[in-house]
């Protein structure tokens, strides 16, 4: 059990996956204008990478090392058309506007990455916790980048239809930019430049 | 023919892959800190993405849709790009070694870059192109794309020698350079 706590907490800041292994950036910045799509491809990440970490450590000792590669890829891209089909079905909503960025998680290296490196050496429980751990810090991430995006680049925050506040001035005047895909590069390299400056994180 | 035109454009620049799509973003961040091998790059992604959109386009109307297959399009497109790379590979490896060489390690790479299934989802499933509209959107995305990577490379040679804040140092400094050629590139919003 200490062993499944420490690989857990390992993912959220030690290999935060987003800002120490600047993996899966694409989707980070992409889905980030709204905490309800930051969610949506939290759950969307939260599916394949359990689904992949369990089964590329089930089959670790079986995958001849010289193929293991198209198998993983095999693995995932099943996991990602299975999430993609579950999402349509369920909440056409949000599969209208996570786009090709679902498909695309197939490509996401924080899944082929966790497979080729942890899973495929680890044992199916630690490998469970490594993906858990890796989501959670996965969905930190998110979270921190899309409540600054959608807050202060609308003016106001809410989730899921659940309003919560609105901003006094920048209501009426949001910072339009941060919604923009500009704004997604800037929020990311001032939160990068903040976590450096305060120690979180070591600078280069 | 003007349709084709104005596809070309919007793929290389007004929807530019990188700084409005954010697809390809770990080669950008990644490899582009020297000029060279950033175009080499730009234009091993921008060949794998034509002939990719080539094949997956063949492939997503002449055998997924009359066989009612749509549905596995995902699997079917990364494993016809990562056949292809290899296919690639072989090909340049055995008749011109010199290119085989100036590719290096990012041949192989191409095939998780999402760049390339980001092309193939885009003719295919997003905007549904014809053939020739599909390789004429992969070709504007893919030079779009080694523009961007040249740039900012070019930018991060120069950087390494500006007196930046400790903090901002190395990637915090390369996100806000890519904010202000974003901006830059938002510029072109209202061409077509």
């Amino acid at each position: 059990m200490g062993n499944f706590m420490k690989e857990f907490a390992k993912g959220l800041i030690i290999t935060n996956p987003v800002f120490v292994l600047a993996l899966g950036l694409c989707p980070t910045l992409a889905v980030t204008t709204s905490i309800n799509n930051a969610l949506g491809m939290t759950l969307a990440v939260l599916i394949v990478l359990l689904g992949a970490n369990t089964i590329v450590a089930a089959i670790r000792n079986f995958v001849p090392s010289i193929t293991r590669i198209p198998i993983f890829i095999v693995v995932i891209a099943s996991l990602v058309t299975m999430v993609d089909l579950l999402f349509a079905a369920n909440f056409p909503d949000l599969h209208e506007a996570l786009g090709i960025f679902l498909p695309l998680v197939v490509v996401n290296c924080i899944i082929l990455g966790r497979a080729e490196a942890f899973a495929s050496k680890n044992p199916i429980l630690h490998s469970v916790a490594d993906a858990l751990g890796i989501t959670v810090g996965f969905m930190l991430a998110l979270l921190m980048i899309s409540s600054i995006r959608q807050t202060l680049g609308t003016g106001s925050l809410s989730v899921f239809g659940f309003h919560f506040f609105t901003l006094p001035i920048l209501g009426k005047q949001p910072i339009a930019i941060l919604v923009l895909p500009a704004g997604a590069f800037l929020v990311i390299g001032l939160l990068l430049a903040l976590f450096r400056r305060t120690g979180v994180m070591k600078s280069d | 023919m003007t349709e084709l035109i104005a596809i070309f454009i919007s793929m290389a620049l007004i929807n530019n892959f990188i700084l409005v799509r954010f697809l390809g973003l770990c080669p950008f961040f990644g490899v582009s800190k020297q000029l060279g091998s950033a175009v080499s790059m730009g234009v091993a992604v921008t060949f794998v993405m034509s002939i990719a959109s080539l094949a997956t386009w063949l492939i997503y109307n002449y055998i997924l849709i009359p066989f009612d297959l749509k549905y596995m399009y995902i699997v079917i497109f990364i494993l016809v790009i990562a056949t292809l790379v290899q296919i690639i590979e072989l090909f340049i490896k055995k008749t011109n070694a010199a290119l085989y060489f100036a590719f290096g390690i990012y041949l192989p790479l191409i095939t998780t870059n999402c760049a390339v299934l980001g092309i193939t989802l885009i003719v295919n499933t997003v905007e549904v192109y014809s053939l020739w509209q599909s390789v004429v959107a992969a070709l504007g995305a893919g030079l779009g794309f080694t523009l961007v990577l040249a740039m900012m490379s070019g930018i991060r040679e120069k950087l390494e020698l500006a007196n930046a804040p400790k903090a901002m140092k190395g990637l915090p400094i390369a996100f806000i350079i890519a904010t202000l050629l974003g901006l830059a590139f938002s510029g072109f919003g209202g061409m077509i």
